[in-house]
This record gives structure tokens, sequence and C-alpha cells, in this order.
């Protein structure tokens, strides 16, 4: 198929003068392009959580605050919602602090480790895990999005197949837009395989234009909001 | 003056049931665009950066494929060229067979659309799976989408429900959306589990990064692209984009205003497949093998011509149908194409030729709404003139997607300006010739008339003076027009008489 590359990339340099963007640019650099002033919001830490709270629960997130006993917190929650299983990364940032603090009862939900790769246990978690655990790598306000790059620990199915997702946040990793944050951390310099945004359950308005939550992916998403960093310091 | 989109259009304003559906979803839409952009200095801001990153993106757009080209090889995955619809089709099939799938997940793809995959895909024996629920509820149907954005918007509950009845017999969810669509998730889970190949349009093509940006709310289209073993991603070769950071303003356009979100669900963006064997651990999902095909299929036609390249800015936010008068009349079917409303009344004629689709570029009032909410800033009427001009004057451009690639690449230069050289044709059928001549004559006098303001004052006062003669003569000629209103009646004064006898100054 490289005739059509070569025959597409001809037509397409014959051209290159025609165009008046072009003229404004006379040397094309690929790597650079427009520069966009990055978007800020000049807010206050708590202005930015409040917004980010505000907008994820507009899409039926569901935000926790919490403190050091937060896997106890989870565990009643899910337990209260008939969750029997949540898989996690042990592995994962907050997975010994989970394990740890993961209160041993009865009614509490099982917790399973997730290991090995995807193949090993896809009928496991296609069918049956009820609830996944992953950590997150920050939240933007402006849009109220969870920002994760999946993982080796954590990785990218974990966040999707079970019908509960669960994410703990740092609230000091909460920032005002997804564009200062891509600037700020560089992510153009090193992008891992996956990063995703994920803001509230999955939905469809397919049908008449009208909301229902949990089609393919999670119905729900549990975000605890962690206050300070000596709550939920990296094991 | 029977043509197919006529009578297309005309059967669609027959159907009271699909026009009340679309009319609804279409008034929505614009509504919660409107919410979405509460400041008007913020989104114009934000639609000239939006301008500027297509542009300049359309300006160095060869050297843009080459680097995204490698650094998507270099992020390890496989890219492949493909010319037009057929070569699309063969490269997916050869990868589908390679891996010896019987099935594909498909996530929503405009592309997949234009070059027929699914058909192409069932021709040899291999099931495509339409993983997004308004995509199934097409499927189901055997109909095509009719919308860019939401595909089934045509359809009621009480159709959708009657589908799932006949499809799923053994499931009962009634006409309730939350179980309909949860009859969805049932029933795609499985394929989820299963299948092995998956593939995926792409929003965005970062060539810094070798990144693809796909953006959902369902959570198929993370499915799609990360549970198989394979992930094909479709795309026209426009959609690339030169820096990471470009994809903010443009996923802040986009979302809101294809339906007022401030971001999709989903946010996917997709650098590789799964990595393994290297420094770290390995990565246990994601994908063993991600392959990129770009299309062009008439693209780098568009892109010879300085004032339709604006065209290929579009980023396929469905912004301009959703305020159209005329899709909201007609719907996405109205059309007889796979890109409908005023984007694809640009699109279609280009892509597939003056002589096949010209008559789309009338399917517009020219009222400009398009336009207006256009998040690239696409100046569509004034491209729909240009095409329109260019089919009045006979020049049933062939597809551009048509015109020979290897008589380009074998030396002959591309045209400096488009649509001359672009148009050499073979004669339109006689008829159509004569309509085309009769407009221009009509036209030109019509210019005439108003070139001299004396000239005009002549033609009005007679005209008043005839009005009972005029009043006959229009209800006679403009049957098209008169043929579901009222004919217009002239008055027996002109209003620049009228003012002149009121004592108002009328120049
Ligand atoms: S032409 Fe403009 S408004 Fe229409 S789909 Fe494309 S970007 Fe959106």
């Amino acid at each position: 198929m490289s005739d059509a590359r070569t025959a597409i990339l001809e037509r397409l340099r014959a051209s290159g003068g025609a165009a008046a963007g072009a003229q404004l640019e006379p040397k094309p650099e690929p790597g650079s392009g427009p520069t966009v002033p990055v978007r800020r919001f000049d807010r206050s830490h708590p202005q930015l959580v409040e917004r980010f709270c505000g907008m994820l629960e507009a899409v039926r997130g569901e935000v926790y605050p919490v403190g050091a006993d937060w896997p106890a917190v989870l565990a009643r929650l899910l337990g209260e919602s008939g969750v029997e299983t949540l898989r996690y990364g042990p592995d994962g940032p907050f997975g010994a602090a989970l394990a740890d603090g993961w209160p041993a009862s009865e009614s509490t939900p099982a917790l399973v480790p997730h290991l090995g790769p995807v193949e090993d246990c896809r009928d496991a978690l296609f069918a049956e895990t009820d609830a996944g655990f992953t950590g997150c790598l920050a939240g933007v306000a402006e849009t109220g999005s969870l920002v994760l790059w999946p993982s080796p620990a954590e990785p990218r199915l974990l966040s999707l197949v079970p019908p509960v997702h669960c994410v703990l946040l740092d609230s000091a990793r909460i920032v005002p837009t997804l564009h200062g944050l891509m600037a700020d951390e560089q992510w153009h310099r090193a992008m891992p395989t996956n990063a995703l945004l994920i803001t509230g359950p999955s939905k469809s308005a397919d049908i008449e234009q009208t909301l229902a939550y949990g089609v393919h992916g999670p119905a729900r998403l549990i975000v605890l909001l962690a206050h300070g960093d000596n709550l939920i310091a990296p094991a | 003056m029977t043509t197919e989109f006529r009578e297309r259009a005309r059967r669609a304003l027959g159907r009271d049931r699909v026009r009340a559906n679309i009319r609804r979803a279409m008034d929505g839409l614009v509504l919660k665009r409107l919410a979405a952009f509460p400041d008007r200095e913020e989104l114009e801001r934000l639609r000239d950066q939006g301008q500027a990153i297509r542009d300049h993106a359309l300006a160095h757009l060869p050297d843009l494929l080459e680097q995204l080209e490698a650094r998507c090889s270099a992020n390890g995955m496989r890219v492949h060229w493909a010319e037009d619809a057929a070569e699309a089709n063969a490269i997916i099939l050869g990868i589908v067979q390679s891996h010896g799938a019987g099935a594909v997940l498909k996530g929503k793809s405009m592309v997949s659309e234009e070059i027929g995959l699914n058909a192409h895909l069932l021709r040899h024996g291999i099931e495509p799976i339409e993983t997004d629920l308004g995509e199934l509820i097409i499927q189901l149907a055997g109909e095509e989408p009719s919308h860019i954005v939401a595909p089934a918007v045509h359809k009621d509950r009480r159709e959708i429900a009657e589908l799932f009845r006949v499809h799923y017999p053994q499931e009962s969810c009634g006409e309730d959306i939350e179980r309909l669509t949860a009859l969805a998730r049932r029933v795609m889970r499985e394929r989820f589990h299963d299948t092995r190949v998956g593939l995926s349009g792409v929003n965005f093509a970062v060539a810094e990064t070798g990144t693809l940006c796909l953006i959902e709310n369902e959570g198929n289209g993370r499915m799609s692209t990360t549970a198989p073993d394979v992930h094909i991603a479709v795309t026209g070769i426009e959609k690339v984009i030169a820096r990471l950071e470009h994809l903010a303003p443009l996923l802040t356009l986009l979302t809101r205003s294809a339906t007022g979100q401030p971001v999709t669900t989903y946010v996917n963006m997709i650098s590789g497949p799964r990595r393994t064997g290297g420094d770290g651990p390995d990565e246990r999902d994601g994908p063993r093998e991600v392959h990129l095909v770009l299309l062009d299929n008439g693209r780098s036609g568009i892109h010879a011509d300085p004032e339709l390249r604006a065209t290929l800015r579009c980023i396929r936010c469905g912004a301009c149908m959703n305020h159209c008068p005329v899709y909201t009349r007609i719907g996405g079917h109205g059309y007889g194409t796979v890109y409908p409303g005023p984007l694809g009344a640009i699109l279609e004629p280009q892509l597939q030729g003056l002589h096949r689709r010209g008559e789309l570029a009338q399917a517009s009032s020219l009222c400009g709404a398009c336009a207006e909410v256009c998040p690239v800033r696409i100046p569509i009427p004034r491209l729909l003139n240009r095409l329109r001009y260019e089919h009045a004057q006979g020049r049933s451009a062939p597809a551009v997607g048509d015109a020979s690639p290897t008589a380009v690449s074998a030396g002959a230069p591309p045209p400096a300006t488009g649509p001359s050289a672009r148009s050499r044709d073979r004669a339109p059928p006689r008829r159509a010739r004569m309509r085309v001549a009769l407009q221009a004559g009509i036209w030109r006098l019509w210019a005439q008339v108003h070139a001299s303001p004396a000239r005009y004052r002549r033609l009005t006062s007679l005209a008043a003076r005839l009005h009972r003669l005029a009043d006959i003569v229009i209800a006679r000629t403009a049957v098209p027009w008169t043929r579901t209103r009222t004919p217009p009646r002239l008055a027996a004064e002109s209003l620049h008489a009228l003012a002149r006898r009121e004592g108002y100054c009328d120049e």
C-alpha cells in the first residue's frame, strides 16, 4: 500500500502552498502549529474542589469526602448496595493501603487482587466482578473529570468492565483545566499507551435524547475525595 | 423535473412521525448547545482557535501525516494508507482475516459508513457488530444513520421497542428507555468478552505524539478499542492535528457544539498497543496490535482547492445539521448520502462529484445558521454558492475521488485553482443542461434588473400595474413553490411608490 502513500502525499504536497493558511506560516514546522493560550481558571483551591464536585455530580458521579479510614468507608458503601466483589491492583499506588484498611467481616465485599494478563482473568473480570478500584492522576475542575493513566498495576479494563468503578482522588490533585494539566506536566513528551478522562458513569441518549445511565461501561462511578496528602501517602 | 434528491425529500416530508422525532431532537440539541456556551466572547475565541488549529493542520497536511505515521510506528502501531473505499476495505478485511476472526466489534465510525465497510465484511462472511446503541438500533432496522452524532435520532421509543422485541424475543422490556438500554448492555456484554478484533473511528490524530483521540459516552468505544486483541482505527487523512495541546480547545468545541456537554463521559487517548517486553513491567491488557488506516477517498482533491479546502476543517460535531431548517424537515435520510445536512451538502458533491451529488448544494435556504454555529467557522453558505455556480456552469466535476490518482502522480500538476481543471467531464444530460441554462438566464436577468435603479423601478411599477396578470403567471409557473404554500400576490403599488407617496425618501 506504499503506492497509495506516495500518491496521496504527492498530491497533498503539490497543493500545499495553495491555501490561505499556508501563507501565514511560510515554513512548515509540523511540531509547532498555532500556540493556543492555555485555558486556566484563576480560582482558589476550595473553589476548584467545589466546581469539580458540582460538575461530576451533575453527570451522576458520586463524590464522598473521606479521611484515613477510606477503605472502611468504601467497604460500607459497596456492602450497602449489594456489591460482593471488589477487584483492585495490589501494586497500585493505594493497593496496600486498601488491603490494610479493609474491614474483615461477613458483610463486606470480598477484595480480589487483579493480577496477571487479561487473558488469564477475562471470565472473572466480566462475569464475577461487581466493582473495580483504581487510583487516578488528577481531577479536572472545569469539567469534573478524572484523569487516569492505566498502568500495569491498574490496567485499562479495571476501570471499564466492572459495573461499579471506585476511584480515590487526592483533592490536592484537582487542577483547573485539562489544558493546563497537559501543559504543566508536559504530556507531549511521553504519552502512556492509554490516557483517559472519565466524567461520570457511562450513559446514552440514543433513545429519544433521554439519558439512561450504565450502558456499556460502569453504571456507577464512586469518587472518594481525600483531603490531605498524609492520609493517602502511596504505600 | 423530479430528480433523485427531490424525490427523496418529497418522501421524507411525508413521514410525519420521523419529522416529529427529528424536530424534537434538533430543538433539544439547539438549546443544549446554547446553554453550553453561556459566554459569547469565549465561544468566539474558541472558534478562532479551532479554525486556526485546523487550518494549520491542513496547510501542513503532508508533513503532519508523515510525522503522525512516524510517531505511531515508533509507538508500535501499524499505519496503512488507502486511496479509496475499496483499498481501505481490503486493508481492514486483510487484518481481520489474518487473525481468523469471524466478527468485528465496531465503535461508532462515520468513515466506516463512508466506505461501506459493513457490507464488505458481510460479503466475506464476517459479522460487523455495531456496539453504539444508536448504531445497533439502525443495524437491526437495516437502515443508514440519519445523523452523524445521533444515528437513530429519527426513531422513537415505540419503534425501538418493537425492533428489540423482534430481534431479542426472549427478552422483554416494554418501551421503558432505561430497560431498553439495559437490554442493549446485556446483549453486547458477551460480544465484548468474546470478540477478538475491534474497529473504531478517530476524532483527532495527534502528529506530535502519535496519539489517537476518541470520545464517547457509552463505553462501547473503550470496549471496542481495549478488550479485543486487535484494534483497527480508520480515519480520513484530514483528521490530523499538530500538537497534543490542540486537543484541549478542539474537544471543548466538539462536545459542546455536538450535544452541549462540557465533556463526554470518556475521552480515550490511545498511543500504542499493549506494551510488553520493555524496561518496566508488562502491561496486562489492551490490544496487542493497533492499526491505523488513513483514508484519502477524495480528500486530497478537496485539499487542492484553496477555497473548498475549508470543508476539511470539519470536526464532525453535527451542529450545522441541528440548526439547519432543511435538515430539520427532511432528516438525514432525505439526503441519500452518508453525510447529511449542510456538511453533507458541501462534502458529498465534492467526494462523489457534482454530476452525482451536485444537486445537494441546492438543499439549503442559505440562511447561514450553519456557518454561525460551526465551531471551526466553515463558510458553508459560501461554499454552497461556489458549488452551485460550478454545477450551473455545467461543470459536472468528476468525483475528486474518481480523478485518476495515477495521472496526477505521474506528473500532471494538479490544478492550481481547482474548479476549471477539476471539472473536465462528460456532458450532462440534455434536460439537465437546459434547466441549468434557464436558471443561469433567469439569474442574469435578475442581476441586470437589480444593477440599475431606473430599470428596477420601471420593472416593479410595470409588475404592479399588471399585478392581476402577474399573480396568474406566478401561480402557474412557481408550481414547486406553490404546491405546499399559498402563492404570493403582488400589490397594486410597489413599496417604493408607496413610500414616495407617503413622503419618504426611497433612495
Ligand atoms: S461543518 Fe462545522 S458545524 Fe457541521 S459538522 Fe462540521 S464542524 Fe460541525
